[in-house]
Formats: structure tokens, sequence, C-alpha cells
């Protein structure tokens, strides 16, 4: 059978285009096709590149991302492509600049397809509260894709792009990967450059990859990580090499198994985490019961450090130099920025943002006592699989309840991943991994061994 | 009643770093175009995040040692959010809790200790310019600006009269030009001054129920008018039995006084928190300790080195000292035996040798020597050299026809920088015939 180029991962089609099997514009002709069938019924793009197929001819293959289409959230600045942030304050603006993770996917050869569909500014996990509509769920319409990345995940999990940036502030990129059986990686906070990204929650940020497997996600680590000398948060400590595959072949880890999150698990959705964690153990790897503070803290401190970081961030969108004015805020932003004014109030600092920053540190220092323990954590992306749509609205707390198993390693600024791990009903569900910072190799190969051993991967939607 | 006055100062120093504060732009902004020297992060354009100049860090460490302070070991940015056009992040970055100084102090010719409350580094904002453009009145905003390194000294309300204050001040701009970290020119605005004044009665203890703030005061003379002129008009309100009110207001020129500018001071809430996109810094004793070794010799020293080396008068002194190129060239002069350090003071001072400083010590000598040669009294001769001083100067000779006094002397000057000892009556005479 002859397989569509657009449902190729990069590895499959970095072959295809060297060995001229097919060209850089053959392979981008097909996504663009796929998202004109398709993307009326999901709505994963916001925008496209009108100039992608020029590009896609100039583009040297030989590159590490050489002629592969890559979808990109509206949050990263794209030079002369409307970026929105899917927020009507932006509707018109076309940046004058890249955002540094841009800029090096283009300079590794990546042709940027278009610009995919999020939560407003990053607000949310479902992608309903975009200003330009919502996203759905490929594997089920009328289920939600999750988010905020909701169009990265939908668009890859649907062979609309070979893969897609997403950011994460707490579970952005894991949480709808799980959703849409994709894998989805969030690097150590300061492993990738923020310069350009849209600001949401400036201490947590993490620019990641959303593709169709783990070789993927490693690829595109190595080409957007590294030190920035345009983000002063960015880490000088040397990018790992990805995926060794002697490394890979390696048994023994020890993987923490944290009971405080398998209770807030749904049944199915913990049993699908616990035959992963058989899965680990039969590759040779020993799962330790671990007890780790109770992930609903994260919550507060989450909610608390988030929206006063996004009540100063968003004042910038003034409407004076660029953009819309802030009557076209949505009320999901204005809620945020109340409630981030609020807790910086005077008076109010002590109580609010200093107590949240102190909890934060405890959880940092139970993770690191976890990990004097055990080498990876097992950390379940979401509580269950993709809710239905409708469901985030009139809920303002919507995305901390989804995300509450990845909040605890976020506001850590742990690195971690989504692999497809399963289904309940016909909806898929994620098996995650969490590590020390800055070890995301250790992760990316105990995922790719998971990986190996599964086919949930390979598993597609029928659209 | 005797009264008794308690004044502090807020003073902004725009460092002469070479870029902006976190961004790249050339922070030398006066008299370019506007909006000519910006990018994405100056200009608080989405996405863009702020990188911190380290020099401009050094520098304000160093300011903060020259003004005594404790330095933080643990120090951080943080956000200063409020809404004004000219601050396009809609916050500022600045500092709160752990200033890079604190605790200095500076001591006045008369011994009085000045306290000095902390030290600080910030970026400056844009600058709004109200005009009309095709008969609409509207704001315009120059971000060149935006992002310059700025240093706010804050002082302890210690000074009780303006020459005080006047002293004190003048001291930061000698300390910051000796450092060489900004010229620190009122009149470009390099240098900015905020007073805090109010009146209570003599004696005490507890601070006054108000407090008025004057600002945007762009010479030492002005600042020094606007606070006597707010001293007496707080007495004559207190005798009158009423409080002034709490205020911000600045100086007039024409009146010679103050102006309420914005009464009734809204109490703002700036919601000040760590900037999340800086990492905090660290500085570790020996970092510090060496930048304490790199100051150069400050004010206060050369001054009292000038008068236990040299002998000089105290007044002598404090000129010397106050001025690096007069100071680097009078040090070089005395290494000649020939002169006393006081006839070199005094020629320096009086500016004997003409309008424009020599270039280098040996000029001054030069100059010395040649006031022991004979005066030069042949007409002829000077005849000669007012000519070609003529002929090279036109513009100065059309601001002596137009009656300017002092293009006179600048000539005479450069006359006698040629001939060198001269008939100054004799010169000033022919001048004067071959002009007009
Ligand atoms: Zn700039």
């Amino acid at each position: 059978m002859n397989r569509n180029l657009h449902s190729f991962s990069i590895s499959e089609a970095r072959e295809g285009l060297k060995s001229g099997k097919f060209s850089s514009r053959e392979l981008l002709k097909s996504c663009l096709d796929r998202i004109m069938q398709l993307d009326t019924k999901i709505h994963a793009f916001v925008s496209l590149n009108e100039k992608a197929l020029d590009e896609a001819d100039s583009v040297d293959i030989n590159k590490p991302l050489g002629g592969i289409p890559i979808a990109i959230k509206d949050n990263f600045l794209t030079h002369n492509i409307r970026t929105t942030a899917s927020s009507k304050v932006l509707d018109t603006y076309i940046p004058q600049y890249d955002s540094t993770v841009v800029k090096n996917l283009k300079n590794a050869g990546a042709v940027i397809i278009g610009k995919t569909n999020m939560d407003s500014w990053a607000h949310g996990s479902s992608t309903e509260t975009s200003d330009y509509g919502p996203t759905l769920n490929p594997w089920n319409t009328r289920h939600l894709p999750g988010g905020s990345s909701g169009g990265s995940a939908a668009a890859v999990a649907a062979d609309m792009c070979l893969a897609a940036i997403g950011s994460e502030t707490a579970g952005s990129v894991r949480q709808p990967s799980a959703w849409c059986s994709v894998t989805g990686f969030k690097p150590t906070y300061g492993r990738v450059s923020r310069y350009g990204v849209i600001a949401m929650a400036s201490s947590t940020d993490s620019p990641g990859p959303i593709t169709k497997n783990v070789e993927d996600a490693a690829l595109i680590t190595g080409v957007i990580a590294g030190k920035d000398p345009f983000d002063a948060t960015t880490s000088s400590q040397p990018v790992p090499n990805l995926l060794i595959p002697k490394k890979i072949k390696q048994t023994g880890l020890r993987i923490g198994l944290p009971k405080e999150y398998l209770e807030v698990l749904e049944p199915a959705s913990r049993q699908v985490i616990l035959n992963a964690a058989k899965k680990m153990e039969d590759l040779g790897h020993r799962i330790i019961e671990i007890s780790l503070i109770h992930p609903k803290y994260s919550i507060g401190v989450y909610t608390i450090v988030q929206r006063s970081e996004v009540s100063s961030n968003l004042s910038r969108y003034d409407g004076i130099r660029y953009g819309n004015n802030r009557s076209f805020f949505n009320q999901e932003a204005k809620r945020r920025i109340m409630l981030g004014t609020f807790a910086l109030s005077s008076g109010y600092y002590d109580h609010y943002y200093a107590k949240a920053q102190k909890v934060r540190t405890l959880i940092m220092r139970d993770f690191e006592k976890a990990f004097s323990r055990v080498d990876l954590i097992i950390d379940p992306p979401s509580p269950g699989p993709a809710l239905k749509v409708g469901a985030s609205l009139n809920a303002p707390m919507f995305g901390e309840m989804q995300d509450i198993l990845v909040e605890p390693s976020s506001i850590s600024g742990l690195p971690g991943i989504s692999v497809p791990g399963g289904f309940i009903d016909q909806l898929p569900l994620g098996f995650g991994l969490i590590g020390p910072q800055f070890h995301e190799d250790r992760i990316l190969e105990a995922a790719l061994q998971y990986q190996s051993a599964t086919n949930w991967h390979e598993q597609k939607p029928i659209l | 009643m005797s009264w008794q006055t308690v004044l502090g100062f807020e003073v902004h120093i725009e460092l002469a770093t070479r870029s902006k504060m976190f961004c790249g732009c050339p922070a030398d902004h006066f008299g370019k175009t506007p909006n000519s020297q910006t990018c994405p992060v100056c200009l608080g354009l989405p996405g863009a995040l702020p990188v911190p100049n380290v020099r401009a860090v050094e520098w304000c460490i160093k300011l903060g040692l020259a003004l005594n302070c404790q330095i933080n070991r643990f120090s951080k940015f943080d956000r200063k959010n409020y809404f004004y056009p000219d601050l396009p992040k809609g916050y500022q970055i600045s500092q709160y809790d752990q200033p890079f100084g604190h605790s200095g102090h500076l001591f006045l010719s008369s011994g009085k200790k000045i306290r000095i409350t902390r030290v600080h580094l910030e970026e400056d904002t844009g600058k709004l310019q109200h005009a009309v453009v095709e008969g609409k009145k509207v704001s315009l905003i120059d971000f060149n600006r935006s992002g310059v390194p700025l240093v706010e000294i804050v002082t302890e309300p210690d000074f009780t009269d303006s020459s005080q204050s006047d002293e004190f001040l003048k001291e930061i701009q000698n300390i910051v030009r000796a450092l060489d970290i900004s010229r620190a020119d009122m009149e470009k605005g390099s240098m900015r001054l905020e007073a805090n004044i109010s009146v209570m009665p003599a004696g005490q203890t507890n601070l006054p129920p108000y407090k008025v703030e004057v600002k945007n005061v762009n010479s030492f003379r002005f600042i020094k008018k606007a606070v006597d002129f707010e001293i007496s008009r707080h007495i004559k309100l207190l005798e009158s039995g009423k409080t002034p009110k709490q205020e911000t207001r600045g100086y007039s020129e024409s009146l010679g006084g103050t102006v309420s500018q914005r009464s009734k001071e809204e109490a703002h809430d700036y919601r000040y928190f760590p900037e999340p996109d800086i990492p905090p810094m660290t500085f570790t004793n020996s970092q510090i300790n060496k930048w304490l070794q790199e100051l150069p010799p400050l004010p206060e020293q050369i001054r009292s080195e000038l008068i236990s080396n040299f002998t000089l008068s105290s007044a002598n002194a404090a000129i010397i000292a106050s001025n690096q190129q007069m100071y680097n060239i009078f040090t070089q002069a005395v290494s000649d035996p020939e002169f006393s350090p006081k006839a070199i003071a005094d020629v320096l001072i009086n500016k004997r040798y003409g309008p424009v400083l020599p270039k280098t010590g040996n000029d001054l000598i030069k100059y010395l020597k040649s006031l022991n040669q004979t005066s030069i009294s042949d007409s002829s001769q000077i005849t000669e050299a007012v000519k070609k001083i003529i002929s090279a100067n036109p513009r100065a000779i059309a601001d002596i026809k137009s009656g300017k006094q002092q293009a006179l002397f600048y000539l005479i000057g450069l006359i006698k920088r040629d001939l060198g000892n001269v008939d100054i009556s004799l010169v000033k005479k022919i001048l004067i015939e071959q002009i007009l």
C-alpha cells in the first residue's frame, strides 16, 4: 500500500527526501491538502504560511529538519506570519521578528506550515477558549483535544503536519498530547528559549515538541534546546546527546510510582498507568512505590503564581503601539488579570504570592529528595481521557483540575513526557514520565523503550 | 515659633553604558532621531525578554561602594507595575527589597553626615512629546530613552537647609564623574533631582504629616531656589495655622518659584514582585572587594590629598577636585619643580591662560614660562597675529560685531596662546581696530 506522505514521521520523511523518492514540495503539498480536507472539521490552524511552498522549494534537505513541515503554536512569534495567541487583541499582529525556537527550526531546514489554535493566551486546557473557536479532537470530534497546545496536538494526530511545537506552563504540551495520542515532550524549564514566545507565566513557560514518536521529539528538542543570549533564564548546561542507541537498551532504572498521584486517577486510567508500569518492569526496570507531596497543593501554588505573572505580562497589550485595545480581552483573560492583580496587591503579596513561592520551594525539594532514590517518576499527564466539548465552559478552574498531575513537575521546572499509552472507549490516554532537571536524555530513552514495546503510537484516528 | 526643615532627595543618574539596560540598543539617546534606537525588547513587543547589562550592574554597585553603602550579596530585579504610555511593558524593571546598595552615607564639609537609604538600578522610560500634527493635538512617544540604565539614589531626610543639599548634590555629580559612569548633565537629563520637603516645629521628633515633592528641576541653582521657596511657603502656611497640601510641584523659572503639578498624590500600588525573566544575582565577597579596589580616587580623597600634599586652600582643592580634566592637568604640571602648586592652581582656577583649558600639564607649564619672558609689545607682530586669527574665526567676528564681548575675549585668548606673554591691552586695541 502506498502511504500518504503526510502520515510519515520525520525520520521516515527524511529518508524519502534524501533518497529522492519525493520532494519537499510534494511532502508539504500532501500536508496542505490534508489541512484543506480536514481542518474545517478539526480547526487545528489559526493561520497558514502563505509562502510555505516557495520556502519548501528552496530548503536544504541535508539539514537536520530539511524540508520537514512543522506547525507552530500561535503564541510563538513568526516573522511576517500573523501571530495572535488565539486572542482578538492581536487579531492583526504581524511580528517583526522570529522567536528563537522558530529561528532555530528554520535554520535546521524546517518549513513552517502554519500557526495552530490554542486557548486564548494559553489560558486553559481545552482549546475551546480560543477567540477563533474550538479545536476538536481528531479521535472523536465531540471531544476536546486538550490544551492549551490543542491545535498542535490535533494537527499532529490528524497528520496535517509531521510535527508541531507547543508550549507548556503546566500540562499544556503533555495533556493535549495524551488526549490526542501523540508524543509531547516538555524539556526542563530554561532548556529551550522563551524569546519570542508570548509570555503566559514566565517562570514556568517551556516550549516543547509534539510529534508522532519519541525519536522525532528527541530530534526537535536537539534543534531547539540550548543557551540563548536573548533569554537570561536559559541554562548554559550543555544539551546531552539525545537517544544514544546503546543507552536505550539499558535496564535497571529505578522508576518511582507516586501513590498520591494514582489516587487522583479515574479507575480505568489508573489501570492504563499500572499496565504501563508493568511494561517498564518487563523491560527490566524496577518500579518503586514512592510518596510525594499531594498534587492538590500545587493547584494553589500554580494558580497564584500563574495569575500574578499573567496580570503583569498582559499589561503591555494596551493597544497603543500594536494590536487592539483591552476591550478585546475575553472573559478568561480578564478573570486572570483581576485575580493576579489582587494577589499582588499591597498587603496581600505576603499572603498569596510569597506564600505560594515558599510552597513551591517545598515541592521542588520534595522532588529532589525523591530523585535521590529513583531515576524517573511515573507522572500521568491527565486524570482521564478527553472530556466532551463544552466541559470547560463556566469552569474557571477547568485547566487546573485537568493538569493537577503535571502541575507539581511544571512549577518545579522538571522535564517530562507523554507518550500514547492506550485507549478507554476508543479515546486515547497517555503514559507519562518525569525526570530530574536537565536529564532529558534519560526520559527520552526510557520513553523510547516503552514505545518500542507497544504499538499505541502507530494507531491513527479514522477521519 | 522656630521651624525646622525636613529635606530628602531622590537622585536619578543615567549610566553612560554603550548599550541599554536590557537590550543591545545604544544607550546614548540625547538628540537622536525619535525611535531610531529601539528593538523588540525596549519597545515591549510580544515575547521580548530582558537580558541584564552586566556593566550597568557593576557600575551601580561601584556607585554604591563610593557612597559607602552595604552591598547585598543576594540581589534581584523586580517588576514595578503601573500604566503609562511611555512605559511599553506596563511595568518598569526596577529593584524593590534587595537593592544593590543600602545604608550608605556621605559627610558634608561641615562634618554633617547624610545617610543614604539605598542605591538601586532600573530602566528609564520613553519620552512623551505633546505636539500638533495636521492641526490636531497629539501625544507622541519616543522610545529611544526606553530601557536606558538608570541608577536611583535615595537619601534619608537628613538635610535641614538648601545649602547642605546643594553641596551634597554637587558631590554626587563629582563622584559619578570621577567613577566615569555618567556625565551627570542636568540639562541633558542624565542627572535628575527630586526633593521631598516638609517643615515642622524645631525639636519635634516625629516627621511632619505631609510632604511636598518637587520634580523636574534641571539645574542645581533652580533646585536650591525651589527648596528655599518651598521652605518659606510652608512656614507661612504653618504660621497661619494651616498644613501644606501633600502634592507634587514643579519649578517655574519665570515665576522664580514652584507651582502645583498634581495635588493629592494618588496612593499608587505598584504590585512589586520578583522579575521572573531575570535570574537572581549573587555576589561574592571577593567580587565586591575587587570592585572596591578598582574605585578611582574619589573627590573627597582628592581634595584632602590636594590640601595635605600641595597645601592648597580647601576652596581651590574643591574646584580642582570637581573637574577631572583640571585635576589631570594640575597633577601633571606640579611635577615641574619650577612653579609652586599654588601658582599652578591659581592660573588654572582663574583661567589666566584663556577661555579653554590647556590640553596637558606641559602646555600649562609652557604658558607659565612664557609669563616670565618679556612681554611682546611690538604692534606689527601683534597686528600680523590678529589678522591671522580674524580670517580663521569668521563666526567669532560676527559675534563681536553683534556686540558679544565674550567672543572678543575668546580671540584675545587665542592670540595669547600664539604669542605667549603679550601686552593684552594692545592686543585688544588692535583687534577692535581691525574688526570694526
Ligand atoms: Zn532595544
